[in-house]
């Protein structure tokens, strides 16, 4: 029993520690065994995360994802990475952000310039193109649906798009839809599952009528309604799947809230006198915090498959915008164009196959059932 | 029991008040003007003065048809009215019934979901049995993956590449791209119709079940290693009764009862899925319908559709939790004393 009772002791110790601040007079002993506790647990997962291959590639796959959004410009842009034109250099992507912010201004004869065509013409000194030299809506009709290889890694759409460059701006949308999304559903369902769980009684009654109700409506038809009537904008489509999404979360966190808060250390925080309000934020939800994790990588799943198959429909983000769901309502338009078909439906399946593989891997090295 | 199924019932009526109040907010607050459609302004031409005015008087006309004009809970009043008396409105674009409009699509997308919920059971229980009894084998991990895939797989996807690489002359012609049956169709034989409907509603089925078919079989085979661990099952066998029977006699009735409220979460699924299957196979169900009236801007559709799906969502699950009861008392049973 021993070991059992420090660390409960311990776990009181953190609690009042956190209460009074940081520096209530610790001992260095005791903050040393407050340091191990936090790391034993979290070195533990992440431990057993590194265990499992899968997830940890998949981890690999996405960090190259974010990268690949964060970066696109620099990617794949109808503009050269670095250029030397009468005597001037410039780095057209990054005057671009400038001018965007208004802080920066193209001189008059370079606003529309068409850089390509300089090329050709050989005016430019010195040259550097992005590895795709094509913007993702860079419409050039004498080149449509182009087999890939050659000029376009991937080929292009019926409108002369190249849709490797089409890809990698894609992913803007797909990643900012699905983080967003799930970020806004994972909170409505910590702030509904904390206080159904917390207070009980009516207050628990009701909302989880409201979530039952929630799960039984087809979420995807409200989804599209909501986005085609209230206008073609990424914040709506954020705003539809977030809202609409949050069920399972509220369940989880609820569930998980119900185990802890019987426990002797929230009667410790209640009988000190602490409001409702902190005892939830910071002693019932860090304790229930690690199921979220899991379920937000699979909400980001979920939400990227949802936004490409709005903009599958064509009522996701406005029509200009190029994303994979809408390149891949493109092959339904031209049969005959198998890269349409295949490579953007690849990438929307990387990244759902990703994500589900990460939440199954935090999930199995969260759970305590698996610890000995 | 009855105790149950009928508190069952009466939670069922609030549910569906929520619904109606967030189908009517959800159109009716949408940004735009519904009577636009009616003047066919939905477009960017220019009008002369004298069309306009005569628009407007349409337009005046038309909100007061509908009630437009009143305050939004009297709206709200009205429709429900009509709605209890089976007047689900006119659709704006042939001023036909709505209900007449549903009901007559209604069938096939019943069709296809119940053959394909069918499928679903018929075939991923058994791999699920297999998986679990077999655990860690390579076969359990084969499938394990493969049944990972198609859960990841967005179903427009398949959708897609089945018309671009099954229905194509250009590569593999099998299937035929859309709709439901042949132009010929009325001309064939008895067993020609029967093998042109088949070959008609195959891809949309198999596509629509890809996912809800991975979920359910890896359900069944994680529901069944649970009641393999079980006490009983471990008595079952120390008795020296074979492996096959223990498992398909003993373990089964009970790893089953979980997979069976599986329906209810895989129902709101599969409806959802309709939209898209039908959308790109050009099947004329009631997805097909929605995603029109959605573009055409058809609010008494939109309004109608999303009321009847979910109300028909709705009784489903309601029907399974009934069923579920039956099966398992013990869920009554608990569900009262709480």
């Amino acid at each position: 029993m021993e070991p059992k009772i420090r660390v409960e002791e311990v776990k009181l110790e953190r609690m009042l520690a956190m209460e009074d601040g940081d520096a209530a007079g610790l001992t260095d002993e005791q903050n040393k065994s407050r340091k191990e506790v936090d790391a034993t647990y979290w070195s533990f997962v992440k431990h057993q995360f590194k265990k499992n291959k899968l997830a940890l590639i998949s981890l690999y796959v996405v960090i190259f994802l974010v990268l690949m959004a964060i970066f696109a410009d620099f990617l794949a842009y109808q503009k050269p990475l670095y250029v030397k034109y009468n005597g001037t250099t410039y780095i057209p992507v990054v005057k671009d952000y400038l001018v965007s912010m208004g802080i920066g201004k193209w001189d008059a004869d370079l606003v529309n310039a068409n850089w390509k065509t300089l090329d050709n013409q050989n005016k430019l000194e010195t040259v550097i193109w992005t590895p795709v030299p094509y913007g993702a809506s860079e419409i050039d009709l004498t080149k449509n649906l182009v087999k890939p290889g050659g000029d376009h890694y991937l080929g292009t759409d019926q409108i002369g798009r190249d849709l490797l460059a089409g890809l990698i701006h894609g992913s803007r949308i797909s990643l900012s839809v699905g983080f967003v999304a799930a970020g806004i559903s994972v909170i409505i369902g910590i702030i509904l599952g904390s206080m159904a769980g917390f207070y009980g009684g009516t207050v628990d009654i009701i909302i989880m009528r409201f979530v039952e109700i929630m799960m039984n409506i087809p979420t995807f038809f409200l989804i599209i309604v909501i986005v085609a009537l209230y206008g073609s904008s990424i914040w709506y489509v954020m705003a539809a799947i977030g809202f609409t999404s949050w069920t399972t979360d509220a369940k989880l966190i609820r569930g998980e809230v119900l185990k802890v808060r019987n426990m002797e250390y929230i009667l410790a925080a209640n009988s000190i006198g602490l409001s409702n309000k902190r005892i939830i934020l910071r002693h019932v939800l860090p304790n229930a915090i690690a199921p979220v994790l899991v379920s937000g990588a699979f909400a980001i799943a979920g939400a990227i498959l949802l936004e490409a198959a709005l903009s599958f429909l064509g009522v996701g983000v406005k029509a200009t915008i190029v994303t994979w769901g809408s390149l891949i309502n493109l092959a339904n338009e031209a049969t005959n164009a198998w890269w349409l078909a295949i490579f953007p439906g690849m990438m929307i399946f990387i990244s759902v196959v990703s994500y589900n593989l990460i939440g199954e891997g935090l999930r199995d090295a969260l759970d305590p059932r698996l610890r000995d | 029991m009855t105790q149950y199924v009928i508190k069952r019932i009466l939670l069922f009526i609030p549910t569906l008040i929520i619904i109606t109040i967030i189908s009517f907010l959800v159109c009716r607050l949408a940004p735009g003007d519904p009577t636009e459609m009616k003047v066919g302004n939905t477009g960017e031409s220019q009008k002369t003065d004298s069309k306009n005015q005569i628009n407007e008087t349409t337009k005046k006309y038309y909100k007061m048809k509908f009630g437009l004009d009143k305050p939004l809970y009297t709206q709200y009043f009205i429709w429900m009215g009509n709605m209890l008396q089976g007047d689900f409105g006119n659709s704006f674009k042939d001023n036909r019934p709505v209900l007449d409009k549903i009901i007559e699509r209604l069938p096939i997308t019943i069709t296809i979901n119940f053959i394909s919920i069918f499928l679903i059971y018929i075939v991923a229980i058994p791999i699920g049995i297999y998986s679990a009894a077999r655990q860690y084998s390579f076969t359990d991990k084969i499938t394990t993956v493969i049944l990972f895939v198609l859960y990841s797989l967005p179903n427009f996807w398949v959708a897609v590449l089945a018309i671009v690489f099954l229905c194509n002359i250009e590569y593999i012609k099998i299937f035929p791209v859309s709709g439901i049956t042949s132009l010929q169709y009325d001309s064939l034989s008895f067993f020609d119709k029967i093998w042109d409907r088949v070959m008609h509603l195959f891809l949309p089925i198999v596509v629509s079940s890809l996912a809800s078919f991975a979920f359910t079989s890896r359900q069944m085979r994680s529901s069944m290693l649970e009641v393999i661990r079980q006490d009983y099952i471990r008595t079952a066998k120390a008795k020296g009764l074979s492996e096959r029977k223990v498992i398909l006699k003993h373990a089964l009735k009970n790893s089953l009862i979980p997979i069976l409220t599986l329906l209810g979460s895989l129902l709101p699924v599969m409806i959802g899925g309709s939209f898209i299957i039908e959308t790109i196979f050009s099947i004329p169900g009631i997805g097909q319908l929605a995603t029109r009236a959605i573009f055409d801007r058809d609010y008494p559709m939109i309004m109608a559709e999303l009321v009847l799906v979910s109300i028909l969502t709705v009784m489903g699950i309601l029907l399974v939790d009934i069923l579920y009861a039956f099966v398992d008392p013990r869920i009554a049973f608990t569900k009262k004393s709480s």
